[in-house]
């Protein structure tokens, strides 16, 4: 690279044309996302807020109206709500901690070179390219004793007493769509955590590795300390985008059998694209988002503990 | 610093990465067993690891007696207008949000986050009513448009989260040798940064190929359906014709696919520590 290193410290940042310039330029790169982030979600998301207080029933436009804490009321009162939010809860856990220790493990056997690892990076994050509602489909099928080959492997090894669909069993239904998720989100972790990974500059591990640290040493010392920030904000993102991913459960079980698998993301979308109850669903959706939003807020605190402490 | 590993330790890595990968590929390879399998023995030999004959008349069926090729072609146009458009926003913000410090800052933060928050599915009726008042329903523009928005706020934390991975240095150097800010964000940065636009690129680009509730929400006429929503059609009109469905969902992993070998290279490569020491 050519860039001579001057000694020259003067930043230009006295001058009045400079300085306006210094003050606006991070609005000039901001201001494309903000425009469109502002247009086509936070204006809808307010109005989407005003729903939780209307009777919206898409089928009926005259009966539209505000309806105060009705909604609420309903929720409170509404077992499939408690069931659904068990279920989010149960649903999410057991994604995100399969996802991310696999993807870490994942990460951490590509980032050393081996014959063939293009190869195999390139194959293992192939399901992310899968398309959700294809890999619901793909999952249902496998889990499908008649079509699929499941059933018959858990068979085989004692764990069922004879080939059944786990999708229609009311108590192991929820692992199905679990089990796809996992699948699904590995290449996700994966991949975030190989280019954190990859960014970790090698003179740490050489300096470690002169000064005759083990491999584990160095990877406690290094490793953790600079994976922590990115480790903390993908899983809150993906914690957060896992409990409003729907597509899954919907495909899979539609949130059946008998309503034992619906989280509160799928019984939104059911609420409001079944049942066109658009007021009921806007309330389940605040009712989740507060949820999430507790959640974000002690990650976001942990985050800043985390970089404090590096 | 690469040690010579126990035998022991470097067959259990291997292991590990046979089961990694068979993991990922097995469902994939059962959807195109399913796809390839003649409609006649899906029931009698579906749980077999390979069928007694196979056949591409699924295939043949998908191409030429239906639309998928228009659903296919719509699909392309959306997922890639979405990857460059919000990779391009998302490069902008990311970079205002790792190398400045200024008001408002917090508060731009907090809102993105609470756009990744909130479950979707509450603003599909608010942007119904807006995209029908730009007159921008039934139109892929207008699938580009919202996508994008969609996709700008996470793709912005990653396009952060790799420039904060660059020293400040760099472009700090070549300011006091004479560029402007953005010069130096093109010609010194940019190009460290291709793993993690790559990684974007990828992300986005799938993202939006999968995407099949406001698809069906915005678009209504056949000629403008993408993917998702085409199979989805698949479902209702031929009930349970598997086989037709899995030929046209092995399809449709082609372009992905694809994208992926093109952009695991930027992958493999990574930031080099050569790069950065210059």
């Amino acid at each position: 690279m050519t860039m001579a290193q001057t000694s020259s410290s003067g930043n230009g940042r006295g001058r009045p044309l400079k300085r306006f310039q210094w003050l606006i330029e991070p609005y000039l790169y901001l201001s494309p996302a903000i425009i469109l982030i502002a247009l086509v979600m936070l204006v809808p998301l307010v109005v989407g807020v005003s729903y939780a207080f209307q009777a919206i029933d898409l089928l009926d436009p005259f009966t539209t109206g505000w309806v105060g804490l009705a909604n609420f009321e309903k929720l409170w009162a509404d077992r499939l709500f408690w069931k659904a939010l068990t279920n989010t809860f149960w649903w999410t856990l057991g994604s995100l901690f399969f996802q991310f220790f696999l993807g870490l493990g994942l990460a951490l056997l590509l980032n050393k070179p081996f014959a063939g690892r293009g190869l195999v990076q390139g194959l293992v994050f192939l399901p992310w390219a899968v398309p959700a509602f294809l890999s619901g489909l793909n999952w249902a099928w496998l889990f499908n004793p008649i079509i699929g080959p499941i059933p018959h492997w858990l068979a085989a090894m004692g764990i069922m007493e004879k080939p059944q669909n786990i999708l229609a069993n009311p108590d192991l239904a929820l692992w199905g769509p679990i089990v796809a998720n996992i699948w699904f989100g590995i290449p996700f972790f994966a991949i975030t955590l190989l280019a954190a990974l990859q960014s970790i500059p090698r003179d740490l591990y050489e300096a470690a590795a002169i000064d005759g640290a083990s491999l584990w040493q160095s990877f406690i010392k290094i490793t953790v300390p600079f994976l922590a920030p990115t480790i903390a904000i993908t899983v809150m993102l993906r914690t957060i985008w896992i409990a409003n991913f729907a597509d899954l459960i919907y495909i899979m079980t539609g949130g059946g059998p008998a309503n034992s698998t619906h989280i509160i993301s799928s019984y939104i979308f059911t609420t409001a694209f079944r049942r066109l109850d658009f007021g009921y669903a806007s309330t389940l959706a605040i009712a989740l988002l507060v949820l999430l939003l507790a959640y974000a807020m002690l990650i976001l605190k942990m985050r800043k503990h985390l970089v404090k402490g590096i | 610093m690469q040690k010579t590993a126990f035998p022991l330790g470097a067959t259990l890595r291997y292991l590990a990465i046979a089961l990694y990968v068979l993991f990922a590929l097995f469902p994939i390879y059962w959807l195109i067993k399913i796809a390839v399998t003649p409609d006649r023995l899906i029931y009698t030999e579906g749980t077999q690891i390979w069928p007694s004959t196979f056949t591409l008349d699924n295939f043949v069926s998908v191409l030429f007696l239906t639309d998928f090729l228009v659903y296919f072609k719509n699909s392309m146009i959306v997922s890639l207008g979405t990857a460059f458009f919000t990779t391009l926003v998302a490069t902008a913000a990311g970079y205002a949000f790792s190398r400045f410090h200024f008001r408002g800052k917090a508060i731009i933060i907090a809102l993105m986050l609470i756009t990744q928050m909130f479950p979707l599915l509450m603003i599909i009726a608010p942007i119904y009513k807006i995209m029908a008042g730009l007159r921008l329903l039934d139109s892929l523009t207008g699938l580009i448009i919202v996508y994008t928005a969609f996709n700008v706020p996470f793709a912005t934390f990653l396009m952060q989260g790799f420039f904060d991975g660059i020293p400040k240095d760099l472009e700090e150097a070549a300011m006091i040798d004479g560029c402007t800010r953005f010069t130096a964000l093109r010609k010194v940065i940019f190009p460290l940064t291709l793993p993690g636009l790559a990684a974007t690129l990828g992300f986005i680009f799938t993202a939006a190929w999968s995407e099949l509730l406001f698809a069906l929400m915005l678009i209504n006429s056949d000629d403008k359906m993408t993917f998702p929503v085409g199979l989805k059609t698949f479902v209702s009109k031929f009930a349970v014709d598997w086989g037709q469905m899995m030929a046209a969902g092995t399809l449709a992993l082609i372009p992905s696919c694809l994208f992926f070998i093109l952009i695991q290279r930027f992958l493999v490569k990574g930031l080099t520590a050569g790069a950065v020491k210059g």
